[in-house]
């Protein structure tokens, strides 16, 4: 089988976004997408610090303090942005204006249930940032992470075990080895990668997957 | 005549109490008020409540305030990060409290401080960790959670320009929490880099009308702008 890297996820995950929508590229991997967006469709990105229509890393020398995505590193704004507060910001997440979140996870459960911010372990100084607003807000939560663990456990599981950041908020999960759909009866198959059976998925991964009767 | 302008950074601070609770405005280090906090940390206030997005970050301004245990409790979204190492090392030891809140929850608080709002229902955080001991109701198919507003004695804000009325106008995406901030706080103080005369703000671009300042300072700009 051919695993897909975090390059080819991300080409997966922007084919999926179409013409005019209005996206939020959660922090870490989902960063990537930007890069894989198709030259032509306009895509509008969205950052929780107060920016519509970010814009590609600056070029050297020319980064500017006051210009940041939400992971703090220096950005640019694209011709047509703008800038506003964090209330308003959060006002475009919450009030479901975005079309799209991609956010990254520590596991998805079968009902689409998402845990991304808290490993809960009793040492682990707990961040959130903009996650749960994001995944209660947007209109579609897109999940972007590798299948398994490190140690080989999947991350679809049939209950998560980590903190939740919202329950029932995923709609599509992008992974290394497949394209899953969250269904009111389970997790459907949409795409396998090269050379990866359904029985095999199946095997590697902790939850029962359902055969996706067409494409969606 | 009204006028805000104040001589230095050390004057406008002067009458922080300690205890007091104090917004920041800034997301990492945009926006963040760095000579009006190197003035607080002059000043000498102590157990202060600090609201801001993050906890500091590396060793200047809000982290440097930390470092020197000034603070008593943080109310943040994001508090751990690569370089926070003052908040980690007193949140380890249970030197400093705090209060974590979602992003949107912690923006929509402060805003309701400023708008005179008693409470809100959000469905952010619902059935997580975060919402456990919260009032909750349902609304129509959804479920919320009751949230309250943040009020503070204090917001230190930067903006780019003002006019000796308190009208600010932002730069880029420094904006961020610093117009619901000076609406939340009994007195906002702003560190500027331009003081304008009064009408030289194109009025259909104010973004904090000066209702909402007290007090403004002129600090010329250290950070690196693009070319």
């Amino acid at each position: 089988m051919k695993k897909l890297d975090h390059k080819e996820i991300a080409a997966r995950v922007a084919r999926d976004i179409p013409e005019g929508a209005y996206v939020n590229l959660g922090i870490g991997l989902p960063t990537l997408v930007a890069d894989q967006l198709p030259k032509g469709r306009e895509i509008i990105l969205h950052s929780e610090n107060g920016v519509l229509g970010l814009g590609p890393k600056p070029l050297p020398g020319h980064e500017d303090e006051d210009m940041m995505n939400a992971g703090k590193e220096p950005a640019t704004l694209v011709t047509g942005g703008c800038f506003f507060h964090h209330a308003d910001s959060f006002a475009m997440i919450r009030g479901r204006h975005l079309d799209f979140a991609v956010l990254g996870a520590f596991q998805v459960s079968a009902a689409g249930d998402l845990a991304n911010w808290h490993t809960g372990a009793p040492d682990a100084i707990p961040a959130v940032g903009g996650a749960m607003d994001l995944a209660v807000g947007a209109k579609k939560v897109l999940v972007m992470m590798e299948h398994l663990t490190k140690k080989g456990e999947s991350k679809v599981v049939e209950r998560c075990t980590y903190p939740l950041t919202a329950a029932r908020c995923v709609n599509r999960i992008y992974t290394d080895l497949a394209v899953l759909d969250v269904k009111p009866d389970g997790l459907h198959v949409v795409e396998t990668v090269e050379g990866l059976s359904f029985e095999e998925l199946q095997r590697l991964s902790g939850v029962p997957l359902k055969r996706l009767a067409s494409a969606a | 005549m009204i006028n805000k302008l104040v001589a230095s950074p050390e004057t406008a601070l002067a009458d922080i109490p300690n205890g007091a609770t104090i917004m920041i405005g800034g997301f990492g280090n945009a926006g963040m008020p760095s000579a009006l906090i190197d003035a607080l940390i002059a000043q000498g206030a102590r157990e202060l409540t600090i609201v801001n997005n993050n906890a500091g970050n590396a060793d200047a301004g809000l982290a440097a305030l930390i470092g020197a245990k000034r603070v008593r409790k943080v109310l943040c979204s994001f508090p751990r990060q690569t370089d926070s190492w003052h908040f980690d090392r007193l949140y380890r030891a249970g030197e400093i409290e705090l209060e974590l809140v979602p992003q949107g929850t912690l923006a929509e608080r402060i805003r309701a401080a400023g708008a005179g709002i008693g409470a809100f229902f959000t469905p952010t955080a619902y059935g997580t960790k975060l919402a456990e001991g919260k009032e909750t109701r349902r609304i129509g198919e959804r479920d919320y959670v009751l949230e309250y507003p943040i009020h503070a004695d204090y917001a230190i804000i930067k903006a780019d320009r003002a006019d000796r009325w308190g009208n600010l106008t932002y730069r880029l995406s420094a904006r961020n929490f610093a117009p619901i901030m000076a609406m939340a706080a009994k007195c906002t103080v702003v560190q500027v880099r331009e003081i304008v005369e009064l009408g030289a703000i194109d009025p259909e671009v104010v973004v904090t009308p000066g209702i909402f300042v007290k007090r403004v300072v002129r600090v010329a700009a250290t950070l690196k702008r693009a070319a």
